[in-house]
């Protein structure tokens, strides 16, 4: 088969309407195909990989999928259920029957003692499909209100990139830092450590991976901050 | 026609009042993400504008009743600041603010997926702060890069750039003398991959050649700008990049 034209190379910076590819292409994630072109509609890092061309996104909104966990922030109490800004398009609704497994009356339950305005939750989404709000639940074990740690903002498209290749960086930043991590696909990440040192710690690399999510060699270099942070505080614990 | 005034617009050697050559296009200046509260933004110099564009969206109608079932609502609003030119303007929307407004959001709205956000909104604010003529393509070139930095999905950026005719000459991205005193002024908004005009004003006249002329004209500075665009929206990655390659 005759090579076809493609127009970067991998992993290079592309701005939406560059023309990626021409002829035999599959336009993937963040990419369209007019007229057997390619082009991307995201400022991002292409990617080829054999007939299928995409972009990842450096910068991009949250899009709910069904099974993603996320963490949302409760506005809006009604009679049935919760609004969540799950910092998304659209808000999310959860739904007192789901948190409720007995069946509840709206003039004796107040729904506000449970999850009140303001209140952080990690929950899931179960359905979603652009016409109607993203339903989520939070039915299960690890999720829930959250009672304790900090919240820090990524850009959701960065989620990936702190997982790592089979989840090499975040289970380096658990082990490093010591800290809880909870990863909302939506871009809210939430870390619960014993210290508020190991917190700070936790959350500064979780801002360097997300600056830096377009460089290679990322993860040696945040295990080499890290340790070179703890040296530090380990040094001036020395001097007290 | 033009009035007879004590400086020439163009002198004998063809070099323009502000000492451009005819299709020579003003300094121009674009850089992305200015605003930290909005989801997207980009500022713009060209010449002697001074423009700001914000993006907010996409997000939940207000007011509700505007809500699209099928697609989302893009509104622009191009508002020039009260010292934005010589005299004080009025802060109010003028009428020619909102017909640019109109204008705006259909040379920008073919470029936007807005289909794959149904029943939201993005609001775009493009502020002029300092005018002097051409403002409002230069307000669609920052509003197009700022909707890049938010990171809507877009088909391609949008550029606009305009041309005219000055005292028998063609030229390329009129400022506001030229475009006061000149004979036409022809504003276009492209977007520069797909080949495809979005916006195409004209005031005064022109004939048939000289119409194509200045359209080739006007393309061809849009095709410069939109260099600039893409490297805007580069250079924050680029720089961190280089930063850590340092290291």
């Amino acid at each position: 088969m005759t090579r076809l034209p493609t127009f970067y190379e991998n992993k290079q910076l592309v701005t939406p309407g560059d023309l990626l590819a021409e002829g035999n292409y599959v336009a993937g994630e963040n990419a369209y195909n007019e007229d057997d072109k390619i082009y991307s509609t995201q400022l991002g890092l292409v990617d080829y990989e054999e007939r299928k061309v995409h972009v990842v996104a450096l910068r991009a909104l949250y899009i709910p999928y069904i099974e993603d966990t996320v963490i949302g922030k409760v506005v809006d109490v009604g009679f049935s259920g919760w609004m969540l800004d799950i910092n998304a398009p659209y808000l999310a609704m959860l739904r007192a029957s789901d948190v409720l497994d007995r069946p509840f009356k709206p003039q004796k339950n107040d729904l506000s003692s449970i999850f009140n305005i303001g209140d952080l939750i990690i929950a899931k989404v179960v359905a979603y499909d652009r016409t109607r709000d993203p339903l989520l639940t939070v039915g299960e074990p690890s999720l829930g209100k959250i009672t304790r740690g900090q919240i820090v903002e990524v850009t959701p498209t960065k989620i990936p990139r702190l997982i790592g290749r089979q989840g090499s960086m975040i289970s380096m930043l658990k082990r490093e830092t010591g800290c809880h991590i909870t990863l909302g696909q939506n871009g809210l990440v939430l870390v619960s450590g014993k210290t508020l040192e190991d917190e700070r710690l936790a959350i500064m690399a979780i801002h360097k991976i997300d600056q830096e999510a377009h460089t290679s060699g990322l993860t040696d270099r945040i295990t080499k901050m890290i340790l070179k942070e703890k040296g530090g505080v380990k040094h001036a614990q020395k001097d007290d | 026609m033009p009035r007879k005034t004590t400086k020439k617009l163009i002198d004998k050697n063809g070099i323009r009042a502000d000492g451009r050559k005819p299709e020579e296009l003003r300094p121009t200046k674009i850089e992305a993400g200015v605003i930290r509260n909005a989801d997207g933004s980009a500022y713009i110099e060209q010449g002697k504008n001074k423009i700001l564009a914000g993006v907010y969206g996409p997000k939940e109608v207000h007011p509700k009743h505007l809500t699209l079932l099928d697609r989302a609502l893009l509104r622009c609003r191009y508002h020039m600041a009260p010292f934005s030119v010589e005299e004080r303007k009025s802060p109010a929307p003028s009428r020619r603010e909102q017909e640019l407004s109109k204008v705006i959001t259909w040379a920008i709205e073919p470029s936007i997926f807005l289909e794959q956000f149904p029943r939201t909104s993005i609001d775009v604010f493009i502020e002029v702060l300092q005018a002097n003529g051409g403002t409002r393509c230069a307000g669609i070139t920052a509003a197009s890069v700022a909707l890049a930095d938010a990171g809507i999905p877009m088909r391609d950026l949008v550029t606009a750039c305009a041309a005219g005719k000055v005292e028998g000459h063609l030229v390329l991205d009129l400022m506001d003398v030229e475009d006061k005193m000149g004979e036409a002024d022809l504003p276009l908004a492209l977007m520069p991959n797909l080949n495809a005009i979005t916006l195409l004003q004209m005031d005064g006249g022109l004939t048939t050649d000289e119409f194509e002329r200045v359209i080739n004209l006007a393309l061809t500075g849009c095709k410069q700008i939109h260099t600039l665009q893409k490297e805007a929206l580069k250079a924050r990655y680029i720089a961190v990049k280089k930063a850590v390659e340092k290291q």
